[in-house]
């Protein structure tokens, strides 16, 4: 038990500080309200498909910026399916960026767009970590007979 | 995706817990559209949860494809605004106009300017992502309005009286003039549809002549269903008239639409008057159609009892103004619209329905005309013929109160509306139609309690009085939907009106408080074939066009050229009928733009011993066509909204017995 407590407490302080570092915001409490006994993996399942996106997308975005002569509404649109998903669970700080993507693909600013396009991959790799750090948590507090501590 | 057990009603089938049956709004039947995966998993959760059956779909066709073969497998529809394959509006549009659900939007983008076009576009709400599930809980509220609004058509004679009296306080936005006038209208829309309804019932011929009765539970159906869901299964269902089929409904949708498109969009160019005078016979045809319209708008409104001119002024004007306001973003309209809708509430939905066509109806304005074309001999002469004169209507005004002065009905002509107004009234011998009509916002000013109250044309466009007919029952002559100007209060704005001298139209900048007493002078006289009753809308050269141009969707566009516009529904008016397509009020609203459209209907009475006196509503010079041309111009032209789906062809008022 003192293990997963342990855990537990682990888990607790690594979501606060996701929270608090802005990885995470409450749309992604909310999906984990909607996690009930008829679909336990429901988050997780979620976030797997927003990862699988993401990618898409972001491959998308790499390709729209190399061409010759950039389609702006096209980088625009992707950005904005971006941005909706990742705020549908939560991933703030990507979210934050891709309105900063917008505009740049509004200004037609080849040079912001790119950096953004980096940016924005870097935010979504950092929280794709985060947020497989703390699936395993829960895993292991599962494995250890516990029960995940419910955020609020 | 994965459909899921759409089927049933709300029930609790898909509830689970607990079982509870028709534990409303468990069981909701959602249909969710969005082309992001991530989201619609999680959206599709969060309806889960709420204890809705839902249906998710990643591409718009597929959800158009469900939808069509479960019509009514579904209650509510969410949609992402951007996908890939389908603009969300669109399919909004395509939802609305064919299976008439609730419609909710939703997208990442929450400026104002796509919350807007949500709005325009019949969206019954509108969710910034990310979606909350709170958000998602109340979305029930949505259906159930619609229903009811649903079933409130369906008690015509009980909503009306419920509905309609309370609409009086409800001055919508119109601000002034609409005050009186949407009372005014109310009251009488309240009794002319109860009036209207039966005689509706017995119109039953195999030609589907609409009259002023018929066209007003047209109107009060799509009223209710809201114009931009109005499909022709559900207005048949709705209108209940035995012998009408679907066919006939949809036909005349069309022409509807484009009536409130041309109300609402697309300002008539100044030539307007010119194109209603142009030939009488013409004239009358699109007149007469238009006036139909609005003539049956008003009776459907239940007015028409006496001014039938009002009530379809009136619808026509809400559904001009609703064109208006939500294509061309006429400010007046919009109000106009709005409060004629309110008033009418249940009723006056035909209005409201009317505009709404007129909005919706980015095809065909054939839609608007004819209203009437059948009417021939239930509306009362005085009715038709205050359709006629608030021929002023300046179509392009978008007050267009189609202030159909009809005969010396005391158009206001609009001040600034009325383009042309001043020889609107002039011909228009017949009471104006004070339908409130199109009180642009309501603002029929209905309160010229001679006729329907006249509208005030709130918006200094000519608006053709047609509320002026309201009353036409003081003048005797019965406003003939089928003829006469089904343009609900075209009031004729103020300016439009002005010419007549024997209108008293007050016109008070914008009110065209046509004294309808004239009016009816020139009813008691005669049938609405009037013959110049008296009203001497003439002011100007020209008859009195009903100002229909771009402002006055009175179909009293005869400058219109754009009588193509209107597609067949012209012809409607042809048949002597004058119809006075709602479009003419509804119109009005676009202020400005057409307001120097007035034209003026020159609302010819002659005598036309079938009593219909549409025709002489309409001076020749409006071409029907002319006016509903005109209309359907303005509605466009304001709307600028994407014809529509509406599958028909929409331009001939095929039906129409010309």
């Amino acid at each position: 038990m003192a293990a997963v407590s342990q855990l537990q407490r682990q888990f607790i302080e690594y979501t606060t500080s996701l929270y608090n570092e802005g990885y995470l915001d409450d749309q992604f409490t909310q999906l984990q309200k909607l996690q009930d006994e008829s679909n336990p993996e429901f988050v997780v399942e979620v976030v797997s498909l927003f990862f699988e996106d993401s990618e898409k997308l972001l491959n998308n975005l790499a390709t729209a910026l190399q061409q010759k002569i950039v389609d702006y509404k096209q980088v625009d649109s992707h950005v904005h399916q971006f941005k909706g998903s990742s705020s549908s669970i939560g991933a703030q700080r990507v979210t934050n960026v891709c309105v900063h993507f917008r505009n740049y693909c509004e200004e037609k600013n080849l040079d912001g767009c790119l950096r953004c396009l980096q940016q924005v991959k870097h935010e979504y790799i950092l929280v794709r970590n985060k947020l497989e750090t703390l699936f395993r948590l829960e895993q292991q507090i599962v494995q250890a007979g516990g029960s995940i501590p419910m955020m609020e | 995706m994965m459909p899921s057990s759409s089927g049933g009603s709300w029930k609790s089938s898909g509830a689970g817990d607990g079982g509870v049956p028709d534990q409303f709004p468990a069981g909701l039947r959602v249909l969710v559209v969005d082309d992001d995966p991530t989201c619609l998993m999680i959206l599709e959760k969060m309806l889960r949860h709420c204890n809705y059956e839902v249906t998710k779909c990643n591409r718009a066709e597929v959800a158009l494809s469900f939808l069509r073969e479960n019509k009514n497998g579904f209650d509510v529809v969410i949609s992402d605004v951007h996908m890939p394959d389908m603009d969300g509006f669109k399919l909004l549009e395509h939802i609305g106009l064919e299976m008439d659900l609730p419609v909710i939007m939703m997208s990442a983008d929450d400026s104002k300017s796509v919350v807007m076009k949500g709005v325009t576009h019949g969206a019954c709400d509108y969710l910034i992502k990310p979606v909350r599930i709170e958000a998602l809980r109340n979305i029930w509220q949505h259906v159930v309005r619609k229903r009811k609004h649903e079933w409130k058509d369906f008690e015509p004679s009980a909503s009306a009286d419920e509905q309609k009296p309370p609409e009086e306080p409800d001055y919508s936005s119109s601000a002034n003039e609409g005050h009186n006038w949407k009372s005014t209208k109310r009251r009488k829309d309240e009794e002319d549809e109860a009036e209207e309804k039966d005689d509706s019932s017995s119109l039953k011929k195999p030609r589907v002549v609409w009259s002023v009765e018929l066209h007003q539970q047209f109107v009060a159906a799509v009223n209710q269903l809201g114009i931009d869901k109005a499909v022709p299964k559900k207005i048949l269902e709705l209108m209940n008239v035995p012998g009408l089929t679907r066919e006939n409904v949809a036909s005349h949708l069309q022409k509807y639409r484009l009536y409130l498109r041309r109300l609402s969009g697309s300002p008539l160019p100044g030539g307007m008057n010119a194109g209603f005078m142009g030939g009488p016979d013409a004239g009358y045809g699109s007149m007469s159609s238009l006036n139909g319209l609005d003539l049956q708008a008003l009776a459907a409104s239940g007015q028409l009892g006496q001014l039938q001119p009002q009530s379809l002024a009136t619808l026509q004007a809400v559904a001009l103004g609703r064109s208006n306001n939500s294509k061309s973003a006429i400010p007046v309209p919009v109000i106009d619209q709005r409060n004629i809708f309110s008033f009418e509430n249940p009723k006056s939905r035909y209005s409201e329905v009317q505009s709404q066509h007129l909005n919706n109806s980015s095809n065909n304005s054939s839609k608007q005309i004819n209203l009437l074309p059948g009417i021939p001999t239930n509306m009362e002469p005085k009715q038709f013929v205050s359709l006629q004169q608030s021929g002023q209507h300046s179509f392009g005004s978008m007050n267009h109160q189609v202030l159909i002065q009809m005969g010396g009905q005391s158009q206001t002509q609009s001040q600034n509306q009325v383009q042309s107004n001043t020889n609107a009234h002039h011909g228009l011998r017949q009471p104006v139609l004070s339908n409130d009509m199109l009180t642009r916002g309501g603002v029929v000013d209905v309160s010229t309690t001679v006729y329907n109250p006249v509208v005030s044309v709130s918006q200094a466009s000519s608006l053709v009085d047609f509320s002026m007919n309201h009353k036409t029952d003081s003048s005797g002559s019965s406003y003939p939907l089928g003829g006469s100007l089904g343009i609900p209060n075209v009031r004729a704005t103020s300016s439009a009106l002005q010419g007549d001298g024997n209108l008293d139209t007050k016109v008070s900048g914008r009110r065209i408080v046509p004294s309808y007493d004239v009016f009816n002078d020139l009813n008691q006289n005669r049938e609405w074939g009037l013959q110049a009753v008296g009203l001497t809308f003439d002011q100007s050269p020209h008859s009195i066009q009903v100002g229909l141009d771009a402002s006055s969707p009175l179909l009293l566009q005869h400058n219109r050229s754009s009588v193509s516009e209107m597609g067949g529904q012209n012809r409607i008016l042809a048949s002597g009928k004058v119809i006075f397509s709602p479009e003419v009020e509804a119109r009005t609203h676009h202020n400005g733009s057409n307001v120097g459209q007035q034209r003026n209907t020159y609302v010819k009475t002659e005598s036309h011993t079938d009593g219909s006196f549409h025709n002489t509503l309409y001076s020749e010079q409006y071409g029907q066509d002319d006016l509903l041309a005109a209309i359907m111009k303005q509605q466009q032209q304001g709307v600028g909204q994407p014809e529509n789906e509406f599958g028909f062809d929409g331009n001939a008022l095929d039906d129409l017995p010309v």
